[in-house]
């Protein structure tokens, strides 16, 4: 596996960082002053563990998460892919290369009900859309596509994100 | 919960610079909001005033850093499940209350619930898995990432 195989414990007070903002950095002028002032340690060293955790990769980004259908992407579709496992990580990086895409994985197959080892993220305004990327995607793996598929969501159930128990 | 048929919320111009620029990071430093804000063109109090309203009208589920815990031992899992239609509401609570589960989904397909499982170890996910399987009496299919060949969600507005 690539990077995601170097980890990281986090310390009992990155944990408590990671707590305190999992639901949004306060929205105030000196965020993370604030959570020092919370924990009882200055803001310079809440700098210091959040800089740390992103150089780490143990945070991704600091950033802002859009609901994809309030802002116009109606169609969300997880495309899925059965395609040879000697040559899944080369189709995988050309899939996941593709601007469009933006989330490309490969997962156990589950056979016979779920043949796919590849899977790849497409948003779109419109399933029409989705399904253009889509075939753009198929053009792409040409033979090696054995069988594909396409699901779109019709329900977002619980958004939440990573939620560390107390 | 989020229905599809949400209304799109109308944006002006600077709300979807805000939303376009905070999708790709946020600084570190002690007035980070006056940073972001400054390079959007607009004032800290403004920036502020924007994210909430953003994060109240449901434009944005979160504001905050993304947390990879794979990279801290831990692990993100995307499950599925076969539901029967007339059993989804159920199913859907009762996959819910767990807190490992990060997101779920409805899709159009045999496989109709898809959900994320994610904690800070393994095990703690397989009993979180097990006790959705014994308490909705339908089986969990694992199907936890191998590979992750590209991970750069943007969607412009």
């Amino acid at each position: 596996m690539d990077r995601a195989s170097e980890t990281h414990n986090l310390d009992p007070i990155d944990r408590v960082l990671i707590q305190l903002t999992q639901a949004g950095l306060p929205l105030v002028p000196r965020p993370y002053h604030e959570l020092g002032d919370t924990i009882g340690i200055t803001g310079e060293e809440v700098m210091r563990r959040m800089q740390r955790m992103l150089d780490l990769g143990v945070i991704r980004r600091i950033a802002a998460v859009p609901n994809h259908y309030a802002i116009g992407y109606r169609a969300n579709g997880m495309s899925v892919w059965d395609v040879p496992d000697e040559r899944v990580d080369e189709l995988g990086g050309a899939v996941g290369a593709l601007p469009f895409v933006s989330h490309c994985y490969r997962r156990p197959r589950h056979l016979p009900q779920w043949p796919y080892n590849l899977f790849a993220m497409v948003h779109g305004r419109t399933r029409a859309e989705v399904a253009e990327k889509v075939s753009t995607i198929e053009a792409l793996l040409g033979s090696e596509c054995r069988a594909h598929d396409v699901l779109y969501s019709t329900r977002i159930l619980k958004k939440t994100g990573l939620r560390l128990p107390a | 919960m989020l229905e599809i048929g949400m209304s799109e919320v109308v944006l002006d111009a600077i709300d979807r610079a805000v939303v376009n620029r905070l999708q790709n990071g946020f600084p570190v430093c002690e007035r980070p909001y006056l940073e972001a804000a400054e390079s959007l063109g607009i004032d800290e109090t403004d920036l502020i005033a924007r994210l909430r309203r953003l994060l109240d009208a449901g434009v944005l589920t979160r504001f905050g850093p993304l947390v990879q815990i794979e990279r801290a031992g831990g692990a993100f899992v995307l499950a599925a499940m076969q539901v029967p239609a007339d059993d989804v509401e159920r199913v859907a609570a009762i996959v819910n209350s767990r807190p490992e589960v990060a997101h779920n989904y409805l899709r159009d397909h045999r496989f109709n619930l898809w959900f994320v499982l994610a904690g800070e170890s393994l095990e703690r996910l397989e009993d979180a898995s097990s006790w959705i399987e014994a308490q909705t009496g339908y089986p969990v299919v694992a199907m936890p990432k191998l590979r992750e060949y590209f991970l750069g969600l943007r969607l412009p507005v």
